[in-house]
């Protein structure tokens, strides 16, 4: 089961979205977010699927891969579909059927809002599933440096979220584990009445909070014993350099922004 | 019960970038009431041959035998509880798993998974707490309160109250000190003497699977590497050296001193008594045959 979760996982390759500056890849994705929102109508839409599309065959990250990966955010995306389809009550009737109508309104509102949220969550998956999670973080860190002025703890934001994103898989890979444990001892994680799976979580829980707070304060302690005191004065190891390739990719979003700002209605 | 493992081959993550072949063409037969040590490096896929003995995972190759039951690929598999309940494992660090407020609660979670009464797994608690060396007392203490030995053994007492007819240990002895590990070791010995319970286990010292199992696999790279008895495994212990295993230490002196003294003895010994009195029989004689 864990084996197909995608997020937070790097999937290593060569292409020019892997060899990208993590900033410019952080900086597009903030600015698609933002453009997402100009599309309105079928031609931005579409348009917005194609780039995201291209993106994707630009990350060289097998399509299957993605498609197997997504599968439950998928079905968040079309509970989406449902929620606009029935909630909506604007424009035309379109379909009655019991106590069931659905608008035109409604129907459009879904499909573009849950296409929106589907383009969102895919480019953010190309992101972390072509970065790896400490390029993330250091693009991060350097994009939010002139918050250093105003006294925001940048560095110590960063680290939080390097130490997280660090103990996902660790995280994952401790609860296949409990679980397979528990398995062996018979429990049943997969079927039975939700009251009873509910109680099963129980014997993954607990192990798995216990085993997390202990190895935060052995991670505290190899940190102190090996002299960690924040960011002051600290050099860099893995330097970041912002090449044309970044300026092109983004100058391409920027283009898109344009034209999708021009075709809007 | 036996179990038997038929060309077995194993893939994590099937269809993902991440693919890759963790072991193949793997066949183990172990009969009821064998002690059998399963050895390799990290990595060799002794860990993923272990989860199969109880259909924690099912091959994407080959089959596996379990009593009755036939593990396929092909088809989807209910009701493993049978199974589960009657070969237990023991994970490596098995501390891990503890989780309830008591030692006794803990230890009955196997044993009421599988339908047993609240009140004979009460029973079966205390046998087995007395069974892995531990007072009674420490059935009413909360698990966490325990040191780190305790606990192990607290974990095992929760597999043992399954009663299971097939025990399987994966390293039980990693990181408990000399003394720990030796009591541990004898506890499963003497369990699978008096029991009749098979035994697996899967380890990494040599010391261990020489004086304990009376069958002996060698993994190497996802692949059965050699198996048989472990005389026969250490009486050509070159092949181990080249993988970069290690051989008892008996063997290992044997080896030195008939490389030195330029002799051979008769037979590969694998306690002290034997080579001490193999040395004698030669000295006597005066001559190595």
């Amino acid at each position: 089961m864990m084996d197909k979760m995608i997020f937070g996982r790097y999937v290593p390759a060569e292409s020019v979205i892997h060899r990208m500056d993590p900033r410019s890849k952080l900086v597009l994705i903030f600015l698609f977010v933002c453009i997402v929102f100009l599309a309105n109508n079928l031609l931005t839409y579409g348009l917005l699927t194609v780039y995201t599309f291209f993106m994707i065959a630009l990350s060289k990250v097998p399509i299957r891969f993605i498609y197997t990966g997504l599968k439950p955010v998928l079905l968040l995306v079309i509970f989406t579909l449902f929620l606009h389809l029935f909630l909506t009550k604007e424009g035309e009737v379109l379909f009655r059927f019991g106590w069931i109508t659905i608008y035109e309104e409604g129907l459009r509102q879904g499909i573009f809002i849950s296409l929106r949220f589907f383009l969102l969550i895919l480019m953010t998956s190309i992101l972390t599933l072509t970065t790896t999670p400490i390029e993330i973080t250091d693009g991060l860190e350097s994009l939010l440096n002139p918050l250093n002025k105003v006294k925001f703890p940048v560095h110590e934001l960063a680290l939080m979220m390097s130490i997280s994103l660090r103990f996902i898989p660790t995280l994952m890979q401790e609860t296949d584990k409990i679980m397979k444990a528990q398995t062996a001892r018979g429990a049943d994680f997969t079927s039975g009445p939700i009251k009873e799976r509910i109680k099963t979580i129980i014997p993954l829980l607990i192990p798995l909070f216990v085993s997390s707070f202990k190895r935060a304060e052995e991670l505290a302690v190899a940190m102190e014993s090996r002299g960690y005191r924040g960011g002051e004065g600290r050099t860099k190891y893995r330097q970041l350099n912002w090449g044309l390739k970044d300026t092109a990719m983004l100058a391409m979003l920027a283009a898109l922004a344009l034209v999708l700002f021009l075709l809007r209605t | 019960m036996d179990i038997s493992l038929q060309n077995v081959e194993y893939r994590y993550q099937v269809n993902t970038p991440f693919e890759r072949p963790a072991i193949k063409d793997v066949s183990i037969d172990i009969p009821s009431g064998t002690f059998l040590a399963i050895i390799g490096h990290t990595g060799s896929g002794k860990s993923t041959v272990l989860q199969h003995l109880n259909a924690l995972l099912k091959p994407t190759e080959g089959q596996v035998v379990i009593g009755e039951r036939k593990i396929i690929p092909e088809k989807k598999q209910k009701n493993l509880k049978e199974i589960r309940q009657r070969v237990g494992i023991v994970f490596q660090f098995p501390e891990h798993q503890l989780f309830e407020e008591t030692v006794e609660k803990d230890i009955c979670f196997g044993p009421m998974n599988f339908g047993v009464s609240e009140e004979e797994a009460k029973k079966r608690a205390r046998a087995a707490i007395g069974q892995v060396g531990l007072p009674e007392e420490i059935l009413s203490k909360s698990p966490f309160d325990l040191s780190g030995g305790q606990m192990r053994r607290v974990a095992i007492a929760g597999v043992l109250a399954m009663e299971p007819d097939v025990i399987v240990l994966d390293e039980p002895t990693a990181g408990l000190d000399p003394r720990g590990r030796k009591e541990i070791m004898d506890m499963f010995y003497s369990l699978h003497g008096t029991r009749g319970l098979s035994t697996v286990l899967v380890t990494h010292s040599m010391e261990d699977a020489s004086r304990y199992a009376d069958q002996i696999v060698i993994m190497h790279n996802g692949e059965v590497y050699k198996k048989g008895t472990p005389k026969e495994i250490f009486s050509s212990p070159e092949g181990l050296l080249k993988l970069g295993l290690d051989v008892p230490e008996v063997v290992r002196f044997q080896l030195k001193m008939e490389k030195s003294l330029n002799i051979r003895l008769s037979k590969t010994c694998l306690t002290m008594d034997e080579l001490t009195d193999e040395i004698a029989a030669v000295m006597k004689r005066g001559t190595a045959t």
